[in-house]
């Protein structure tokens, strides 16, 4: 069954992308999950100068799902070029990055140029670090004009990613003025956890973001939401770990999707969820694009 | 999980920098598997089961400066045990020590002993004093020791050794130890053609322990040392980075 799937400028071989953040360090890794079968990836968020993290315990699994707080750790752009281009090759690779501010996020993205990612995805929705992603998220200015900012300086599609705890039509909207060629929604829910023996948060950050099963019906509503009423595309993540969620996700709007906290049980997800999603078509006798939005009412 | 509350019950100074740090239960674990060790309020750091129910730890940052503050009755918080751990293969073994790499290999070589293996053990440190586990790896079989002032023991590297014996004798290796060392032990193994019968246990920097963040993986196959190590065969890791670089916490790379 052919899933090629079209995001505006960009060609997948499956409507299945990695998420950011996950897995997307370094180009061996990367490839890694390519090799599971993965449409396009998007890249850990990458900022201007190097940062170590947040201090440990920074994920753990809990029965609700996996809290996070790793603190945007990367190397900054100089470093990760050459792991960009190392990735580069067989399927799109979408560099996810973040700033502080619109020259920030411009100085990252003309940085990586060079390394050619075939999009950028700006990350204006981590819920853990102070002064960046959903600090400036939840201002449809500020998220408007850092939009306009990376498509001016950039000719490759950007894609803005988005926070649940926002109003998220109008910040989406913000993006989609700024020129944004999709959106992805969502990023982690605000969340915490406690050590009763020890009365401490758990999380060394005290605070993080939750991930896994538990957030899909709120980011599916986001979908929902989100295309009822933008014209670019979106894409779909929060919670997806079966070929079933996928496609609700597609039914909802999505024109692809992107795993993440799933590949905890296996890498090959990928795979898995895109064969899944091809026997569900040949059974209804349906095209990927007869689904797309079919739940939107 | 929610890190286990493991409280202090007593601590040995093995050495003038290494502890073993006891704790209230034990983990039914492989040899070679590790725990996170969470120091609330400072950081979490994976760190090698010595027994079931103890870690052994060498003073060399913040967490573990701090841990080294505690007394008995304190506890941590302990995520795991994680990883894939040693597999003990054949009937005579050689383990390749150096420093604090004898925490996981001080387990395996009990095991080994309760398993009827024939284990021998080289077995070094930077002086006398600080050679690690040594009374638990002569118990375990024959011990060879070096140290690289001469305190004790053969003067120089532990893989000073390995190149001088017949290692053909062995069906299984099992390092733990500085890189530099076990990268040697590689090369020695390597030109006999016997890499698949090594096994290593590599540190790097690993963050969330469940193989989701990438931050531990080797280059160029990604293998994850958090989940699908730290252990890994020889063939396993010629033509990787190990033995060349790491990455730091930002994830740059960094020269061994």
């Amino acid at each position: 069954m052919d899933l090629t799937t079209y995001i505006k400028g960009l060609k997948l071989r499956n409507p299945t992308i990695l998420a950011a953040g996950i897995l997307g360090s370094s180009a061996s890794s990367i490839k890694r999950v390519i090799r599971g079968g993965a449409g396009a990836i998007v890249t850990k968020s990458i900022g201007v100068v190097p940062r170590d993290g947040h201090k440990g315990p920074v994920m753990i699994k809990t029965e609700h799902g996996f809290l996070n707080a790793m603190g945007l750790a990367n190397p900054s752009y100089h470093e990760f070029k050459r792991e960009l281009k190392e990735s580069k090759g067989e399927v799109p690779i979408v560099a996810s990055i973040f700033g502080g501010n619109a020259e920030e996020f411009k100085e990252v993205a003309l940085g990586l140029i060079e390394a050619n990612p075939d999009a950028f995805e700006l990350n204006v929705s981590c819920p853990h670090a102070e002064g960046y992603g959903a600090d400036i998220g939840e201002d449809p200015n500020a998220v408007e004009n850092i939009t306009r900012a990376v498509k001016k300086a950039v000719n490759v599609p950007v894609w803005v990613k988005l926070s649940p705890l926002t109003n998220i039509v109008k910040i989406g909207l913000a993006a989609q003025r700024g020129g944004a060629d999709a959106v992805v929604a969502i990023n982690t829910i605000p969340a915490m956890a406690i050590d009763t023996e020890s009365c401490f948060p758990v999380l060394g950050n005290t605070v993080g973001g939750l991930s896994g099963a538990a957030i899909k019906p709120v980011a599916l509503k986001c979908v929902y939401d989100l295309y009822s009423m933008l014209k670019i595309d979106i894409i779909g993540v929060g919670g997806i770990s079966s070929w079933k969620d996928a496609i609700e996700f597609i039914m909802a709007g999505a024109s692809a999707i992107e795993i993440g906290s799933a590949v905890y049980e296996d890498i090959r997800i990928f795979r898995h969820i895109s064969e899944g999603i091809s026997r569900y078509l040949q059974n209804k006798g349906f095209e990927l694009e007869d689904i797309r939005g079919v739940a939107v009412k | 999980m929610i890190p286990m509350d493991a409280e202090i019950t007593h601590i040995v100074n093995e050495t003038p920098s290494i502890r073993t740090f006891f704790f209230d239960f034990s983990l039914e674990h492989i040899p070679g598997q590790y725990v996170m060790v969470w120091i609330r309020g400072v950081d979490e750091v994976p760190m090698s089961l010595s027994y079931p129910n103890a870690i052994t730890v060498q003073k060399i940052g913040e967490a573990t400066s701090k841990l080294f503050k505690m007394v008995k009755g304190d506890s941590f918080g302990i995520r795991g045990p994680f990883g894939n751990g040693f597999s003990l293969e054949g009937r005579s073994i050689l383990l390749v020590v150096g420093g604090v790499g004898a925490a996981p290999l001080g387990a395996l070589a009990d095991r080994a002993k309760s398993d009827g293996l024939r284990v021998e053990t080289i077995l070094g440190a930077k002086r006398a004093d600080e050679l690690l586990f040594e009374k638990r790896f002569k118990e375990a079989g024959d011990l060879l020791i070096t140290t690289d002032d001469g305190s004790l023991g053969h003067k120089g590297l532990a893989t000073d050794l390995v190149g001088e014996i017949d290692l053909t004798k062995y069906d299984a290796i099992y390092s733990c130890g500085p890189e530099e060392m076990m990268f040697r032990v590689l090369n020695v193994v390597e030109g006999i053609g016997m890499s698949s019968r090594a096994q290593f246990s590599l540190q790097r920097y690993v963050k969330c322990g469940l193989g989701i963040c990438g931050a531990c993986c080797i280059d160029p196959y990604g293998l994850r040392i958090c989940r699908d190590g730290p252990i890994f065969r020889g063939d396993q890791l010629t033509e990787t980075e190990f033995g060349r670089y790491m990455r730091d916490a930002s994830g740059k790379r960094v020269k061994i």
